[in-house]
């Protein structure tokens, strides 16, 4: 039972670790460009498809990992040089239309390429099995390395915002736009590059769990939901809220699921009390959302404005 | 007569127009094509006193739309299998009838739309857009994981629901129901637009620091807003479930929510006639370029890229001009 | 004398380590026009934004009509009869200037929760947003869309909705900001003979008006007020020379 429940604890870190991957390019861009959107899913799954597609041509996830990098800050930054450059400075109505219609295109523009079945991908040979765990269990070693991979970002991302220069220019375009260019930074490439960054790591999550679902169109909305009840939880715009509130997102749909309906059926014997804890546990994690918001509107390290 | 007025009215003879020559032309699959324009209208418009009128953007509003569509056929399968819904403490049975579903499915999206709309109001802008987003999703889910009621596969009622003095299973019949609601929810909307209520929302939208300072608070005025427009979206929902005897979780997707938000902004955000105008326009895109292509929502997507980046105004923005005094 | 209308007692409101308002006092009576004058920076519109609410002072309170404002909201102060102005005209863009001044005038006369007559059907709501209009000599303007509107006209609508809300006071924040010689002069005149129907606290720049229409005057400099009295006292007083007016008059 205590393994179960390990193993289900390291599931929810794993998902919670993607969603921080999602979530993470999307505040920043919100953060500093003050733009929400939606399109974020489709970066994903042009990440998944690229990875897929690569390793499949090549025999390589780890090919196929850097195609899908590439790829999704490519697409990142081509729709912000086309498109969402226009929608800095419109109201949140057009920008979430605008990357709508953009959703549109991208899932029908892979649907076109790839088709309606679903691609398949396999992780990597050295992460293939399962790792044994101090305390005797055996977790796989690839969602293993998604964790690490999430943690490495996180600490990445704090550095490169901290301490590095594209960080100073980030915060500075993050405090005020006018002022960032009075000061010479050309803000036009700053948002391409914050962009095509954000991009890079929805692709990346998008190839890694890539491995854990089947690869197909649409895969990149559910989770994009889900990253905007993380930023919503976490205060929009600040990536350490991203980080802390994708870990209890991960983590509270995971042990949700696995145990409201035992939970269920032990407190009711009636057949339909699986199915009910079921029901709740999808909808939990919009339940913490819900009391989040009502206890802190502006999320947990939200500014108060 | 100003040229938007002229233009309401084409709008509105011309869904019965259509209608008229595929009746004579017996061709009832364009009966029923219309019957979904107008019933995707109904919807919007009801997101439309939401978001156009108040400036409210739900990304939730398939959540209502679900709500009406299940109200609709939950009563109906309980009619179905003669089973009561309920029997204590009291004992409430199934229903066929469109006059008691319509009610319960608006009454249920408007309970459901306080609760949203008290914790989404308090924040707004991107907040207020991401919040409506995910509780509607948190529906989506429920339905998928609620067993009792077809879940995932969804919920088929063998009859279309029935009402007074009409043979609804035609489509005609059907049709001009359908039709006379949206036109009574259209002039319902214009009805609230001009009076006091309405001068607060629109007030709500475009200053509300001014709004506070006649002494008039912003939340109350965008509470009833929402709550109506939910009410509205349901009808239309309710009516929905009945042209396809069919209700699934797909009814409450994010992907309407967006659709919904769509036609408001393809017929002119915050027109009277502005939903139905994109409806319509909706409809036949989908069933003109569907014909050629699988991918018509690809050229859906461009089109709506082009109508955010060029034409702002919508299909009446760019045919009868800027907006009256509102 | 009667008790003041607006009485604001020991203000402190700071931001951080910022002292933005820091003790402030002052007083509204029937009848007057008390102008607060001060350089950029100084707290007034921080002193504002605690008399409408916006703001919840630190410490301090404020007496408005006999009763304390303390915990209510702005526009529960609105409707107990606080009418304003801003500092950067915030109208209705898209509404004609009548029907931005029926909006204040609905408070009033029933409230905004009536959903089926039209707004602007002959009846009481329209006759005192069309008094308000006439009264600040826009009449003639009232179909015009706001957007439409110069930017002294706006002003007019400004004040046309502050009063049409049945006010105990106004609170007008830099009504002749912007406004052309002319436009200044004909508003000057126009607030000259409002004092009678509310008393006026008046935040302005124009030293020219606010010597004109005040009766009273507050010097706010670096979140105190540095000195307060009559027109001549003020002029005459050292400390604001000093501080503030430099060789003006």
């Amino acid at each position: 039972m205590a393994q179960l429940i390990a193993e289900q604890v390291l599931n929810g870190l794993q998902f919670g670790m993607t969603l921080f991957l999602m979530s993470a390019g999307l505040t920043l861009v919100f953060g500093v460009m003050g733009l929400i959107n939606l399109a974020h899913g489709s970066l994903y799954m042009v990440g998944a498809f690229a990875c897929a597609a690569t390793a499949g041509a090549t025999g390589s996830f780890w090919l196929g990992l850097v195609a899908a990098l590439a790829a999704a800050a490519a697409a990142g930054a081509l729709i912000e040089r086309t498109v969402l450059r226009r929608l800095y400075a419109r109201d949140h109505l057009d920008q979430v239309l605008a990357t709508f219609a953009l959703i549109l295109i991208f899932s029908e523009g892979v649907r076109f390429i790839f088709g309606s079945f679903p691609l398949y991908l396999s992780p990597p040979a050295m992460l293939a099995g399962p790792v044994r765990l101090p305390g005797g269990l055996d977790y796989p070693a690839y969602r293993l390395a998604i964790i690490l991979a999430g943690g490495v970002v996180a600490v990445g991302l704090a550095l490169l915002i901290g301490r590095t220069r594209l960080g100073t220019r980030i915060r500075a375009g993050e405090a005020d736009r006018e002022m960032a260019a009075a000061l010479g930074i050309d803000i036009n490439k700053l948002y391409t590059a914050v962009f095509a960054l954000g991009a890079a790591l929805a692709g990346l999550a998008g190839a890694l769990v890539g491995t854990l679902q089947s690869v197909q169109v649409g895969m990149g909305e559910p989770v994009l939901i889900l990253a905007f009840v993380v930023i919503v939880i976490g205060g929009i715009g600040s990536i350490r809220g991203a980080f802390w509130a994708a870990l209890l997102v991960g983590l509270v749909d995971t042990m949700g699921r696995f145990a409201l309906p035992h939970l269920f059926a032990l407190l009711t014997d009636t057949s339909s009390a699986a199915g009910i804890g079921a029901a709740l546990a999808s909808m939990l994690v919009y339940i913490v959302m819900a009391a989040v918001l009502v206890m802190r509107p502006t999320g947990l390290f939200g500014q108060n404005t | 007569m100003t040229r938007e007025t002229a233009l309401n009215l084409a709008l509105a003879l011309a869904l019965p127009a259509f209608v008229a020559s595929a009746y004579v032309a017996e061709e009832p699959f364009l009966i029923t094509l219309a019957t979904r324009a107008a019933i995707l209208a109904l919807a919007a418009t009801g997101l439309n006193l939401a978001l156009g009128f108040g400036g409210l953007v739900s990304f939730g509003h398939a959540a209502f739309f679900g709500i009406g569509g299940y109200a609709t056929g939950i009563l109906a399968s309980h009619a179905q299998d003669y089973t009561p819904l309920m029997e204590s403490p009291f004992l409430i049975e199934g229903t066929q009838a469109m006059l008691i579903h319509w009610p319960v499915g608006m009454i249920a999206a408007g309970c459901a739309a306080l609760v949203i709309g008290a914790l989404s109001l308090r924040t707004s802008g991107v907040y207020f857009i991401m919040i409506t987003l995910a509780f509607a999703q948190m529906f989506y889910y429920f339905a998928i994981s609620w067993p009792a009621y077809g879940g995932e596969d969804g919920l088929p009622l063998y009859l279309r629901s029935s009402f007074p003095g009409m043979n609804t299973l035609q489509p005609l019949p059907f049709f001009t129901l359908v039709f006379v609601v949206l036109i009574l929810a259209i002039g319902f909307c214009g009805m609230l637009s001009a009076s006091r209520f309405g001068l607060a929302l629109h007030g709500a939208r475009q200053t509300p620091a001014r709004l506070v300072a006649a002494g008039i608070g912003p939340f109350g005025v965008r509470m009833t807003a929402f709550v109506i427009s939910a009410m509205l979206t349901a009808l239309a929902g309710s009516l929905f479930a009945d042209l396809n005897r069919f209700v699934s979780p797909s009814m409450m997707s994010w992907h309407l929510s967006g659709e919904l938000i769509v036609l408001v902004i393809l017929g002119g955000v915050g027109r009277l006639f502005g939903p139905l105008a994109g409806a319509m326009l909706y409809v036949a895109i989908e069933h003109v370029a569907g014909g050629l292509t699988d991918h018509w929502q690809f050229f859906v997507g461009l089109l709506l890229l082009a109508v955010v980046l060029f034409a702002r105004g919508g299909l009446i923005g760019l045919l009868a001009g800027e907006r009256g005094h509102v | 004398m009667s008790e003041p209308v607006l009485k604001a007692g020991g203000l402190v409101k700071s931001f951080g380590a910022v002292v933005a308002t820091d003790s402030v006092s002052l007083t509204l009576n029937d009848g007057e026009i008390h102008a607060l004058i001060g350089p950029n920076g100084a707290g007034k519109s921080t002193l504002i934004k605690q008399i409408t609410g916006e703001l919840t002072q630190d410490s301090g309170s404020i007496e408005f009509a006999g009763k304390p404002l303390d915990g209510l909201t702005p526009q529960a102060r609105a409707r107990a009869g606080l009418g304003r102005s801003f500092q950067v005209s915030a109208l209705m863009p898209e509404m004609s200037a009548l029907q931005n001044v029926v909006l204040a005038a609905m408070v009033k006369e029933g409230g905004p929760y009536r959903f089926f007559r039209p707004v602007l059907a002959p009846g009481p709501l329209r006759d005192v947003a069309e008094a308000a209009l006439d009264r600040v000599g826009l009449s003639t303007r009232a179909g015009a869309r706001v957007a439409h509107l110069s930017h002294g006209e706006r002003r007019q609508v400004e004040i046309a909705a502050a009063l049409a809300l049945g006010p105990r006071a106004l609170l007008l924040d830099e009504p002749m900001a912007g406004m052309d010689p002319e436009g200044a002069a004909r508003l000057t005149t126009l607030l000259e003979g409002l004092r009678h129907e509310a008393p006026i606290l008046l935040v302005e720049h124009d030293m020219d008006a606010v010597f004109r229409l005040a009766d009273r005057i507050s010097v706010l400099v670096a979140g105190r007020i540095i000195a307060q009295g009559h027109p001549d006292e003020i002029r005459r007083d050292p400390a604001v020379r000093a501080a503030y007016l430099g060789d003006a008059p």
